[in-house]
């Protein structure tokens, strides 16, 4: 079942078109990476699912029906722009806020209590948030965006800004809460930092979504078939002993191993490779060189513009 | 809904807490109930005593002004022609004059003097006639109902049909002659009070509406929030919210200056506190006074009877009139100027970037409360009436006016533009803010907002 689609949106902002027939499904209990990079128009996609702002054209549907005003009960955002009012209290703001999301304030006390003890900030609820450190600050901001238990959450450019230690904090609890059935969105130019965490994913660039669908599926379909492997001393010339059509694509020395980079014509299997390789050298190890999504992004921009 | 209600309260409560809000709630009603109480010490330490003459020409008045050490009084036989021409070389303080009138009882009188009247003396003079005519009236109803001419006999209405206010108009008399209508009548002072105190409510709490909105987008916590809730349930949250402030700030003043004016004119006189609660007083206040209770009775010590009369003069004023207006006016125009003030706000992304647009926005309010000196002059005037009509100064110069009195339909089109005047600003500011409160690091033109409010 998709929790979210998004179907043809358009947005024109003055001159400038920040999304172009854009068309994504989010099924439920994934996550879900929206990548691409800055002013691509990630940001303005998500304020349409926040309904912050409305799409010029296009349908918008939450779990398999119209998304509807009272849904933002139902989602939950942490923008890039991010903060927390300096002079108040950290207790009181997170109330606030929790109540914003429609809690009532006896279940929003419960909730705090919870989380505040979780990630021992509870001496620090009548303190104001001027007075607290850079990352309780953080801790306190995912709290708050996770306060009323929402079914969709979403997550622009969700680590920048955050220290490492609150970065793995961070990760650890948005897998917990998808193990408790919520979708995760996570939006980011930094598709290193996310790519190990999602399942499906979409790729915009310059306003148009260029790519979408299931991780592994897409990474099969860009697999260089490419493998990488360690080996002991071997005094012959590691071409002498491979077909043509087998790609030395580099070699050197990694401490006391030889390695080589081979890319395999394609429908060969690695047994193939490593049934040529044994009579000859004794191998350490071997591992395909899976694409990153940055290398199948810049593979699919220029296909794009050698197309056109 | 019930989310602006959330809004409204949070803004209420920080700002309500704040310790700069318990300053000005102390400061304010010091510096009002100064404004009153030092003209009473001074007029009852003063021991220069006052001549008036005084040419009654109906005669009801005869021997009805009292002497007392301040004032003394002396009744002319000439005409008032002549006494105004001598009025120059005698001792006299002033000149009392009060007119035949053929079929009514007299509710006017002038009153000619060299220099400012002394408000003690006006308001002395003014108690003392209404009071005549008051027992004047009553007797005449009385011998009605004794002759059995009313069958009935409704106290409410026989108090209220005998209430009589009069008029007293000063002129002053210039050393070669010449007149010249003065106004050192209570409701002047109240005029420019009033304008100014509106004037500072709407730059006061329109500032902090803006300031509130540039907080909420430096601290990049807006678009957590509009997330949950739109950014016009923000808006009007906030603008609501800080009125209430305002609203708050106002009825505090309201109490406390009639505590300490009330606390203090009762030491001058020895009388105790215990005898009225505050409650007591606000209710007075907010239910207008009646100068009879106040007005001293016979016997009582001299001094007394002065304060009390300074007392009956303030509470001469019409003051469920004064208050409701300016609180419709305050609250109004506020809402209009607000709403403008948070689209500032929302278009900046410091306040050192709101320079530009905020002295266009206040232009308005600053030429009303320059001109209030030429309203006060002439405040039924065509400078005074279009300025009252026109919604961005009306708060402030219809303040000024109505004192003075201003007909009703005059009042009602004022209020009817200023509600108008109030949708109208409320609906572009939503544009600038919704589109301004995402934007960051832009430096917004005029332009640039005349595109925001076109498109989105």
């Amino acid at each position: 079942m998709e929790i979210f689609s998004a179907a043809h949106i358009t947005k024109q902002y003055a001159a400038h078109k920040a999304l172009d027939d854009v068309t994504i499904n989010v099924p439920e209990g994934s996550i879900f990476g929206l990548l691409g990079p800055n002013g691509a128009g990630k940001t303005t996609l998500i304020r349409i699912i926040n309904q912050i702002i409305a799409p010029d054209a296009g349908d918008l549907s939450f779990l398999e029906r119209r998304l509807l005003p009272k849904d933002v009960e139902n989602i939950g955002y942490l923008p890039e722009e991010r903060g927390l009012y300096k002079k108040m209290k950290v207790g009181e703001q997170a109330l606030y806020l929790a109540q914003l999301k429609g809690l009532s304030r006896r279940e929003a006390e419960k909730r705090l209590a919870y989380w505040f003890a979780k990630f021992e900030i509870m001496s620090w609820w009548n303190r104001k948030v001027e007075e607290l450190s850079k990352g309780m600050q953080q801790k306190v901001q995912f709290i708050v965006t996770v306060i009323h238990q929402p079914r969709l959450l979403i997550f622009d450019e969700p680590f920048s800004g955050f220290d490492p230690i609150n970065v793995n904090m961070l990760k650890e609890e948005i897998l917990n809460l998808r193990a408790t059935g919520s979708t995760i969105i996570f939006s980011t130019h930094n598709m290193a930092s996310v790519e190990e965490l999602c399942d499906h994913i979409a790729l915009i660039n310059n306003a148009r979504k260029i790519l979408d669908g299931n991780v592994k599926a897409i990474k099969d379909q860009y697999s260089t078939n490419t493998f990488e492997v360690h080996f002991n001393a071997f005094d012959q010339d590691l071409r002498s002993i491979l077909p043509e059509n087998f790609e030395i694509v580099k070699t050197g020395m990694d401490d006391a191993f030889h390695v080589a980079r081979i890319r395999l014509p394609k429908e060969t299997k690695p047994n193939d490779l490593l049934s040529l390789l044994m009579p000859h050298v004794t191998i350490h190890s071997l591992n395909e060189i899976i694409p990153s999504m940055n290398d199948i992004f810049i593979n699919v921009v220029t296909d794009r513009e050698a197309a056109q | 809904m019930k989310k602006i209600l959330l809004i409204i309260r949070r803004e209420y409560l920080t700002r309500v807490k704040k310790r700069s809000f318990i300053i000005m709630t102390i400061l304010g009603p010091l510096l009002m109930a100064g404004i009153v109480i030092v003209p009473i010490y001074i007029a009852t330490t003063t021991n220069e005593t006052k001549q008036v003459a005084v040419i009654d020409e109906t005669g009801l008045f005869y021997e009805k002004f009292k002497m007392s050490d301040n004032i003394r009084f002396h009744y002319l036989e000439t005409d008032i022609k002549s006494a105004k021409e001598n009025f120059g070389k005698s001792d006299d303080y002033a000149l009392l004059y009060i007119p035949r009138t053929e079929i009514a009882l007299p509710v006017n009188a002038i009153l000619y003097a060299g220099t400012q009247i002394n408000i003690n003396v006006k308001s002395y003079i003014r108690n003392v006639m209404s009071k005549r005519i008051e027992d004047l009236k009553l007797e005449a109803q009385l011998r009605d109902i004794t002759n059995g001419n009313s069958s009935q006999v409704d106290l409410d209405n026989l108090l209220r049909s005998i209430k009589t206010s009069v008029d007293i108009s000063t002129i002053k008399i210039g050393s070669d002659g010449e007149e010249e209508k003065s106004y050192t009548e209570v409701s002047m002072v109240l005029a420019i009070f009033g304008a100014i105190l509106i004037y500072f409510f709407i730059f006061m709490f329109g500032s902090q509406v803006m300031r509130g909105v540039i907080e909420e987008k430096t601290s990049r916590i807006v678009e957590v929030i509009i997330s949950s809730v739109k950014p016009f349930q923000l808006m009007m949250g906030k603008i609501i919210g800080v009125a209430m402030v305002g609203l708050t700030q106002f009825a505090l003043w309201v109490v406390f200056t009639f505590i300490i004016i009330t606390a203090v004119t009762s030491t001058f006189t020895g009388k105790t506190m215990s005898q009225e609660n505050p409650k007591q007083l606000t209710e007075q206040l907010t239910g207008g006074f009646d100068p009879g209770q106040v007005i001293s009775l016979p016997g009582e010590p001299q001094q007394e009877e002065m304060t009390n009369e300074v007392m009956a003069a303030i509470s001469s004023i019409d003051f469920p009139v004064m208050i409701g207006s300016f609180l419709f006016f305050f609250l109004f125009g506020y809402l209009m100027y607000a709403a403008l003030f948070a689209a500032i706000g929302g278009a900046v992304d410091s306040e050192a970037d709101t320079q530009q647009f905020i002295l266009p926005l206040t232009a308005p309010l600053i030429l009303a409360i320059v001109m209030a000196q030429f309203i006060v002059q002439d405040p039924d005037g065509p400078m005074a009436f279009w300025l009252s009509i026109v919604p961005f100064t009306s708060p402030v110069v219809m303040m000024i006016r109505i004192p003075f009195g201003v007909p009703f339909y005059e009042v009602a089109i004022s209020m009817t533009l200023l509600l108008l005047g109030f949708l109208a600003t409320t609906w572009v500011a939503a544009k600038i803010y919704r589109t301004g409160i995402l934007m960051y690091g832009k430096k917004v033109s005029y332009k640039e907002l005349w595109k925001w409010i076109r498109h989105s």
